[in-house]
């Protein structure tokens, strides 16, 4: 399953970061993070729970830039 | 400019003012730094926040903490006004990046402002109210007045206009529309009154998907971007590990060597690597020109799915193209009506040439009147007449070789040649190229009728523009008989043709030229997307063309015309070359200013100042070379 979320993030190294923290939450197969469209899409692993997972995305984010926002 | 933005102006303006003020009072010491700390904690503070809380999180490397080391370092060394000053350009740099990047989206995003905010439904009374168009369900009467965009995609029930379809299609060629015509949305009502009657959800409008689609092309990497993905995650690292042998590894050689170790001259050094190390300019500026490079074309009436395509149309070196629909407008058009010399004399009598020809047609489409093949119908449309099904009986279709049947009395026979030959009559051979209906009354040799497809007009001017930009070789492939492929081909201009070609075939003349392509070039198949989805992705780049409406084209091309103008392919290799070139020169140009300052950092010739333009320069450069991409000459 793919879903695409609205971000905002100030710069474009760091929604690279955010995509790389994304890609090693559990749950997640795979996400692209687009600064030009402030979008992310995730693809989760078959039968995980999205909210949860979408949870530690935030959470992993976060803890690699600080200003970030994801709007589920 | 946003509410955070204006904020950030407000502090560099601020902090200038202060910096400088702080010049000119007379201090020296602890007094002069305690001055000097006003103006960086004012225009620092989120940066030293961030870094803190990167270290906690474990994130070491991003520019904040680059940011921060440099400048607390040189304070330390007592470079007061160089640390302000770095911190500063580097928030101007970065409010410079915010507002051309964001400027820059909303352009783009006004290029393809196809989106419709409303949709007018009708109440009881007739009154008009305006709804979200999320909310209309299928079958819902619509109206949409002129100049007002058609929301949902449907079919006219009432009244009739002309349509501006130049936001999908890139043409300001308008098209007319009356009842029963199917209306796609996007397009803007000119002139009358329209009535129309959905016939698909907002969702599943054109509209909204190639919205959808322009918006998600941004999410299909190139590999250039992948590239500086993977560059930038070495490259930072690389940087400070070599920022800390320049600080440390002189001045303890120096040590060995039994000299003076010069500590702060080695530290300054190495803080000006730091402050250069920032990956931002190539970070920024690449998906920044790919994003243009596809919101240009997207004006242009060309999605390209992908920067990746974008990336691959401009290594194109081997156009395959589909003939019909694609080269020629795929319209079976009758061509010529001969009657033979011989032409028997009817129970109408001896008919004049005309009348002849005019009874060659009726003859031959009341023949076929039963068919459902495209040939059948260019016949009844040449005809003209609506066809009275009495006057026909005893019809026989003879597979693959025509029909025969009894029209007022008389037997008519019409098909190919082999038809023909089987009845034993002879019959011309020396036609032009087109399809060939010979028709026999009565067993006696009547004449023939040429039906061929016609050529777009620009098909010519098509081929040779691509031969201009460096395509080496276009090809065309055709189910249609040998003479007819042959006679467009050279028309056209076209190196190698390939006819009489079944789908699976077509496959595998693409695959046979896959082979013998080179690694580097890539091959587009160019086709009208109704029956060659299997080639659109077998091929590098799958191009459809004239596929406004067609929702199976635009879900199995990776580039989609949006009208079939052949020319359009060309203008798109022109928007990937010229992206492509900006994303090379910005990777040249980027990475090339940051070695020499590096360099030159190492050895003591660039200062600090230089430092900040190889970072916030060559960014702010880098992102005005990007915003090119967007501008294309026709």
């Amino acid at each position: 399953m793919k879903k695409t979320y609205k971000i905002e993030v100030d710069c474009a190294n760091c929604a690279l970061k955010m995509e790389e923290a994304t890609k090693k939450v559990e749950g997640v197969l795979d996400a692209v993070v687009s600064f030009m469209t402030q979008k992310m899409k995730v693809e989760f692993v078959e039968g995980s729970d999205e909210k949860t997972v979408m949870e530690q995305v935030v959470k992993a984010c976060k803890k690699v830039e600080s200003d970030c926002e994801i709007y589920l | 400019m946003t509410k955070k933005q204006k904020k950030v102006l407000y502090r560099i303006i601020l902090s200038t003012v202060l910096l400088v003020a702080v010049q000119f009072i007379p201090v020296e010491g602890w007094i002069k730094l305690l001055l000097n700390l006003i103006p960086y904690a004012m225009i620092g503070y989120d940066i030293l926040r961030k870094a803190v809380l990167g270290i906690v999180h474990g994130e070491v490397f991003d520019e904040n903490f680059l940011m921060a080391v440099a400048t607390v370092g040189a304070i330390l060394l007592g470079e007061y006004t160089e640390g302000v000053a770095v911190m500063l350009f580097y928030q101007i740099g970065e409010l410079f990046q915010s507002v051309a990047v964001g400027r820059s989206r909303r352009n783009i995003s006004a290029l393809m402002d196809i989106r419709p905010d409303y949709a007018n439904t009708m109440d009881a009374e007739g009154n008009l109210e305006q709804v979200d168009p999320d909310d209309v369900e299928i079958g819902t009467i619509i109206v949409v007045q002129p100049g007002e965009k058609v929301p949902i995609d449907g079919v006219v029930v009432e009244g009739s206009s002309t349509l501006n379809t130049s936001a999908l299609t890139g043409e300001s060629m308008p098209r007319e529309v009356s009842v029963g015509a199917d209306i796609i949305s996007g397009c803007v009502n000119l002139t009358g009154l329209l009535k129309i009657r959905t016939t698909k959800e907002f969702g599943e409008s054109t509209v909204s998907k190639i919205l959808d689609l322009v918006e998600n092309s941004s999410m299909k990497k190139s590999r250039t971007e992948n590239f500086i993905t993977r560059f930038a995650k070495y490259y930072t690292p690389a940087v400070c590990g070599s920022a800390l042998a320049v600080a440390v590894l002189p001045p303890l050689v120096s040590l060995l060597l039994g000299e003076p170790a010069v500590w702060g001259t080695w530290i300054i050094r190495a803080l000006t690597f730091l402050v250069i190390s920032c990956p931002c300019a190539l970070v920024i500026s690449i998906p920044l020109s790919f994003f243009g490079g596809i919101g240009a074309a997207s004006a242009s009436g060309i999605l390209v799915k992908g920067s990746n395509y974008l990336e691959a149309l401009s290594e194109t070196k081997y156009v395959v193209f589909d003939k019909t629909g694609t080269l020629t407008k795929g319209v079976f058009q009758v061509t010529e009506v001969h009657p033979s010399e011989g032409y028997p004399i009817s129970a109408a009598g001896n008919r004049t040439e005309a009348l002849q020809k005019e009874d060659l047609l009726t003859y031959a489409a009341y023949a076929e009147s039963y068919s459902s093949h495209p040939i059948s119908k260019s016949l009844r449309e040449a005809c003209g007449k609506p066809i009275d099904h009495n006057r026909v009986s005893d019809v026989e279709e003879i597979s693959g070789h025509g029909v025969k049947a009894v029209i007022d009395g008389v037997t008519v026979a019409a098909g190919n040649g082999k038809l023909m030959r089987s009845m034993g009559i002879i019959c011309e051979e020396n036609t032009g190229v087109g399809t060939v209906v010979h028709v026999a009354i009565d067993g006696t040799y009547a004449g023939y009728i040429l039906i061929s497809d016609v050529e777009k007009e620009q098909s010519k001017d098509a081929i040779a523009a691509l031969k201009a930009s460096g395509v080496k070789r276009t090809v065309m492939l055709t189910g249609d008989n040998r003479a007819a492929a042959d006679h467009v081909a050279t028309r056209l201009g076209l190196d190698e043709v390939h006819s009489e070609l079944l789908p699976a075939d077509k496959v595998a003349q693409v695959e046979e030229l896959l082979q013998r392509k080179g690694s580097k070039e890539k091959l587009a198949f160019v086709g009208d997307g109704i029956n060659d989805a299997p080639v659109l992705s077998r091929a590098d780049i799958g191009v459809a063309m004239g596929a406004l409406g067609s929702d199976a084209a635009i879900e199995a091309a990776d580039v989609v015309l949006m009208d079939d103008n052949p020319m359009k392919l060309a203008l798109a290799m022109r928007i990937s070359r010229k992206c492509l070139r900006i994303v090379y020169e910005n990777i040249v140009f980027a990475i090339g200013v940051k070695l020499i300052c590096l360099i030159l950092g190492a050895f003591g010739i660039a200062n600090m100042w230089m430092a900040i333009f190889a970072d916030v320069g060559v960014m702010v450069l880098a992102v005005l070379n990007a915003v090119r991409c967007l501008k294309v000459k026709n």
